[in-house]
């Protein structure tokens, strides 16, 4: 069975995204040991590429910055390894095909399966490009994550049928990035994807505040949050971590509500 | 394997909130490609609105002056806008236009595939926005205020090395945010199918005339064809009634900026390898990690630092090759041009040019060559004044 389970195993999952080496790859650590004693469920881990061409301004300046530091991907990979001293729940990366193409796509996977990542979330790789990478994520056991988007339409119960571990749903058009509005009409979504798979699902894409996230996870198994926690990380820098942690807290107990 | 590829290049590597969009293209595209009333309307455009069949000019001084191949140049210059872009945007927008799209968005580097789609919305009623590197609207000023002038909306660019590549993955990052009356009317041979197939389609025009004029005027084909190679739109559309002609050399001309050795250049085919990017699997430029490289070069139209998959394709099966070109090397070219037979070349163009100056005095007399000239050089002037070290307004 997927090691992704376990996230949602207590309720309601509560997921956030870091991207790894921003402001350095220690506040980075620091970071994700926070989340998680404030309750995260599922870590989400970005390996920065230079050119995110699916996130926003937000992401995309963490991204730069992360790569002005100095993160390569075996930096990225040995974070994770000393992270795994002590993190158990669950954790992915999120990256572009180029990063794990470039890096040999057989051997980024099974370092992934090496140092304990349980998935892969590439949003440049549709449904219809997976194949290339699934075959080594089977063979590693790390999850390829499927994302479904509002625009999915007539995709969503074949996408769904194939997914592993968990099922990113994509809140909104555009990019990442907080938003004071959430329209898509996700409860169709939704049903379709549970009349297709009881792989979980989670959203991402504009989730900010604990009203949004309770609202999110009332309509599925969880919710992502990515630029509102990379925003702290923006403002504190080294410090964030502490702060991170204290809106883990508030949105892990907004997910709680919603059960 | 997925749909859309040439050998291992191409793909559709985009999120999946685009996927229904590209699908529909292809569909829209499928349905329209051999419909006689579109193509017809098209064939009217490409004549009466874009001055088609461009014309082949021989270049006789040149020819005598080199002492080696005739040199043709097809003059794709003279077309409405000034460049090869028209012939690609009239058959997308009409396309978009068929499909219900109101709004045409596009990416630019030189400004001429961004005046061409501001051109064509113009001309169809239809709403236009433009992304565009912030370091090209300094370099390409003109370009600007006539993508405005048409009612089109630029939006300068300030991500990353802010020119071709950051224009290109903003303007993908709007599709997603506007798709239902968007059509994003790509530029060049590139992205996620079915871009690379319908840009080259629309651009096929240029070999098609070439072959029939130079067996008009010549009755013979070329014994080598030269244009020069960003994404490849313009080369591609040169090359490919030749590709079968296994006796015509298709020769690429890649922008080497400072030097292929330096880290200031662009020839992607030179110097990156295979990987994932902008939709497409094809050959980048990119760093050890796979981080996309700063490219460079003089010309904001060849300033990308990937390339075309079909062209990748053509590389790796030995059918084409790609040479580079330096800045020093086209800012001559174009200024040689301009002395020799009075045309005054877009630096783009002027890489296939340099090109062929060096090869052509090699080549027999009885030997010919066609170069493209993709577009005019007015846009460059005062660019080249800056090279030559002199400051003068535009």
């Amino acid at each position: 069975m997927s090691k992704i389970r376990k996230a949602f195993e207590n309720g309601k999952a509560f997921i956030p995204f870091i991207t790894c080496g921003d402001p350095d790859l220690e506040t980075t650590a620091a970071a994700v040991r926070e989340a998680v004693r404030n309750g995260a469920d599922l870590i989400e881990l970005g390996i920065p590429f230079s050119d995110p061409t699916a996130e926003g301004p937000v992401i995309q300046a963490a991204n730069i910055r992360a790569l002005k530091g100095g993160v390569k991907t075996d930096k990225v990979f040995a974070l994770v390894r000393e992270l795994r001293q002590d993190v158990t729940v669950p954790m992915v990366f999120m990256t572009y095909a180029n990063v794990v193409y470039s890096y040999g796509a057989e051997k980024f996977i099974s370092a992934c399966a090496e140092i304990g990542i349980d998935g892969l979330i590439l949003p440049d790789i549709p449904f219809e490009e997976k194949e290339e990478f699934l075959s080594l994520c089977h063979r590693c056991d790390v999850d390829l994550i499927s994302l479904i988007a509002p625009t999915s339409a007539n995709r969503i119960g074949m996408i769904a049928k194939e997914a592993e571990g968990f099922i990113y749903l994509v809140s909104s058009l555009g990019v990442t990035g907080v938003r004071s509005e959430i329209n898509t009409d996700l409860t169709s979504i939704v049903k379709i994807i549970r009349e297709n798979t009881n792989v979980p699902c989670a959203i991402g894409f504009g989730i900010s505040t604990p009203e949004q996230a309770k609202k999110m996870a009332s309509l599925s198994d969880g919710a992502i949050v990515g630029s509102a926690i990379i925003k702290i990380l923006e403002q504190y820098g080294k410090d964030a971590p502490l702060h991170i942690g204290k809106y883990v807290k508030d949105m892990k107990n907004a997910v709680r509500e919603s059960e | 394997m997925s749909k859309g590829r040439f050998g291992v290049h191409g793909g559709q590597y985009i999120p999946e909130t685009l996927m229904n969009a590209v699908i529909e293209l292809e569909e829209a595209y499928n349905c329209y490609k051999n419909d006689v009333d579109f193509n017809n309307e098209l064939t009217t455009l490409f004549n009466d609105y874009a001055g088609r069949p461009s014309r082949l000019y021989f270049a006789e001084k040149m020819t005598n002056a080199l002492g080696g191949a005739k040199i043709y140049l097809k003059r794709e210059d003279l077309n409405h806008t000034g460049a090869h872009k028209i012939n690609n945007v009239l058959g997308q927008a009409l396309l978009a236009k068929r499909m219900g799209k109101t709004r045409l968005i596009a990416e630019t580097g030189a400004g001429q595939h961004g005046v061409a789609t501001a051109t064509a919305a113009a001309l169809m009623g239809m709403e236009c926005v433009v992304f565009m590197g912030e370091e090209d609207t300094k370099r390409q000023a003109l370009n600007v205020y006539k993508m405005k002038l048409l009612g089109a909306e630029v939006i300068p660019v300030k991500t990353g090395t802010a020119t071709l590549k950051d224009a290109v993955s903003e303007a993908m990052r709007e599709w997603t945010t506007r798709i239902t009356d968007t059509h994003y009317c790509l530029g060049s041979v590139m992205g996620p199918h079915p871009f690379p197939t319908i840009v080259r389609d629309f651009q096929s025009v240029i070999s098609k005339e070439i072959k029939e004029q130079m067996l008009e005027k010549e009755g013979r084909l070329p014994d080598a064809v030269l244009a020069c190679v960003g994404g490849g739109s313009n080369a591609i559309g040169s090359f490919y009634h030749f590709i079968d002609d296994k006796n015509v050399r298709l020769i690429g001309c890649e922008a080497a900026g400072r030097g292929i050795d330096t880290f200031e250049t662009a020839a992607t085919i030179s110097t990156g390898r295979l990987g994932i990017f902008h939709g497409m699997k094809s050959y980048f430029c990119q760093d050890a990690d796979g981080q996309i490289a700063p490219v460079y070069s003089i010309s904001a139209g060849l300033d990308y630092p990937g390339v075309g998959p079909e062209h990748a394709y053509l590389h790796d099966i030995g059918r084409a090759e790609y040479v580079a070109v330096t800045d020093d090397e086209a800012v001559n070219a174009f200024e040689y041009l301009s002395k020799t037979e009075g045309i005054i070349p877009a630096i783009e163009s002027s890489h296939a040019l340099a090109h062929a100056m060096k090869i052509a005095p090699a080549m027999d007399r009885n030997q010919i060559i066609a170069v493209t000239v993709s577009g005019r050089g007015d846009k460059d002037c005062a660019a080249i004044a800056r090279y030559r070290g002199e400051d003068i307004y535009e």
